[in-house]
């Protein structure tokens, strides 16, 4: 394992020194793991909050600041936060109007985050959870989990972020993160598998000329292994999966991601086969973002993320932001 | 048994882990996301120093303790899932400064119930519930037969180690290593595997000499 790291066990809480340095914006908390917007919560807002496992940078401490969330718990790499660390977290951004908890599909993040809005109730503070799970990849959800939350992920905490910040009431703001979760469909593909620091070896073994298709944020293996072929041909496999779930007519927002390995010239690269893939069928990429915005470590590999917008969706994705890893019109 | 007997359990879970941290971490990495060793080394440790702070001197209040400590540290799905079975276990043994065989049978039969409500698991579906659930009905059925003490933790040990080895041919149709499908097949469940070290450390303590 060659990784830049002052010892395994640190990763995180060094991590996390290093965005306080950098981000004079953010308040971090890093003996408790806990990043809100500097200067407290904002009266009468509804605040937002999400958390899970680290590892997936900027994914969601970069997220945290005006027009999108007030706070983030980043847990051990790949591993859920802890409830007493989302109660803080939500405790903190309370505002007076309630807070929403924007949680992805994956277990251990569900049942940390229930457990967490139970003991909020306990404490008078309203909050309403939305349970994001965009990943088509999942097939069959009687037989699994359910579909996990991936890229669509970014976008919920953009848009419920902008309608937040309008003052609008809890219940508007948990709709329309409803929405866009709704609206919207993910596939990701991995190259090569990713280290956690803690275990010291990669989590899967991938053969030189193998990739997974469908794979998840943590290197969980997705629906099947594939052969290295073009980008085109890879592309086309990865929409075809999210247009068999999804028409793909009318504005798109839509985003390339690199998994955290990828040079952004093969982002590019890709980009340029979805917009053509996509043009062709007929719809109309009118927002995107290509770049790394939810990661796995190192992993060499993208993720594509489409979102069926609205006139009302593009407006709030437009608005002001600015945070970390996102920041326009302000 | 008294608190000193659950203390006795928990550290021996403790060293357990520690030695098998990267077995349970490789059974994870096969069908999930290589994390469970090193999560449940890191619980039982926070464990072992929060009851080394506190005097919780019954039974119950060590199991609770144990719980809430490893909700509050562990994270992942592990973190709720063994702490709520810990912490239904402990107030299952209500308030009392020694439990019987009975008395602890009901509170494994909670910490499983607990672990269902929670999780939304059954048998069958490789997760924890195929290694705790037939180790509780085995525990509850010798105790009430009249086993031995011996024979009692002995057949709690066995039945939770082979329904560990059970989970082997199973789909996942929980958890992580649910999105695998079919490929989950052939891969012991890593959380009905680390529920059979923590039932084997319950034997092996209750077969020391007593002090």
């Amino acid at each position: 394992m060659k990784k830049l790291i002052n010892s395994p066990e640190t990763v995180v809480t060094d991590a996390l020194s290093g965005l306080a340095a950098a981000h004079l914006g953010l308040a971090v908390d890093v003996e408790n793991k806990l990043i809100t917007r500097a200067g407290g919560p904002t009266a009468g807002k509804v605040g937002l909050v999400s958390g899970g496992g680290s590892g997936h940078e900027p994914l969601h401490g970069g997220f945290v600041g005006y027009g999108m969330l007030d706070a983030a718990c980043p847990g051990e790499v790949f591993t859920s936060p802890v409830p007493d660390q989302m109660l803080a977290a939500t405790k903190a951004v309370d505002g007076g109007a309630g807070v929403l908890h924007v949680v992805k599909n994956y277990t251990g993040d569900v049942l940390n985050f229930e457990m967490a809005a139970e003991l909020a109730g306990d404490e008078g503070i309203e909050v309403v959870p939305v349970v994001v799970n965009d990943d088509v990849a999942v097939q069959d959800s009687l037989y699994t989990a359910g579909r996990r939350g991936t890229g669509a992920t970014v976008f919920v905490e953009k848009i419920a972020g902008a309608l937040a910040e309008r003052t609008a009431p809890l219940g508007e703001v948990a709709a329309v993160a409803r929405e866009v979760n709704e609206r919207s469909r993910s596939f990701g593909v991995a190259l090569t598998s990713c280290t956690v620091p803690a275990a010291g070896k990669p989590t899967f073994e991938i053969g030189d000329s193998e990739i997974e298709l469908g794979v998840g944020i943590h290197g969980e293996p997705g629906r099947t292994r594939g052969a290295l072929v073009t980008a085109r041909e890879i592309t086309a496999t990865a929409l075809d999966a999210i247009a068999a779930d999804l028409a793909l007519t009318g504005d798109l927002l839509v985003m390339v991601n690199g998994m955290g390995g990828t040079p952004l010239i093969e982002l590019y690269l890709v980009y340029n086969e979805v917009h053509k893939y996509l043009t062709g069928r007929g719809a109309r990429i009118t927002r995107n973002l290509v770049g790394n915005y939810i990661t796995s470590l190192e992993m060499q590999g993208f993720s594509v993320t489409v979102c069926k917008l609205t006139d009302s969706l593009t407006d709030l994705w437009d608005a002001p932001v600015d945070t970390p890893a996102l920041r326009w019109g302000r | 048994m008294d608190a000193g007997f659950f203390r006795a359990w928990v550290a021996e879970i403790a060293a357990v882990v520690e030695t098998q941290r990267d077995h349970l971490t490789q059974l994870d990495a096969a069908i999930g996301d290589a994390d469970h060793g090193i999560n449940l080394s890191r619980g039982f440790g926070a464990v072992q120093a929060a009851l080394a702070q506190a005097s919780a001197a019954t039974p119950g209040s060590v199991l609770v303790l144990a719980g809430s400590t490893l909700i509050s540290k562990v994270g992942g799905a592990s973190g709720p899932l063994y702490g709520t079975a810990f912490r239904h276990a402990g107030k299952a043994l209500g308030d009392g400064p020694e439990v019987d065989l009975p008395a602890l049978a009901g509170a494994l039969e909670a910490a499983l119930s607990g672990v269902q409500k929670l999780g939304a698991a059954r048998e069958g579906e490789k997760t924890m519930v195929d290694a705790l659930a037939p180790a509780a009905s085995a525990f509850s059925k010798a105790v009430a037969d009249g086993a031995s003490p011996t024979g009692a933790f002995s057949a709690l040990a066995d039945a939770a180690e082979a329904g560990a080895q059970a989970t082997i041919p199973m789909q996942a149709l929980k958890g992580r290593a649910s999105y695998l499908g079919p490929r989950s097949v052939g891969h012991e469940d890593p959380g009905a595997a680390s529920t059979a070290l923590i039932m084997r450390a319950l034997r092996d303590v209750a077969a020391r000499p007593a002090p």
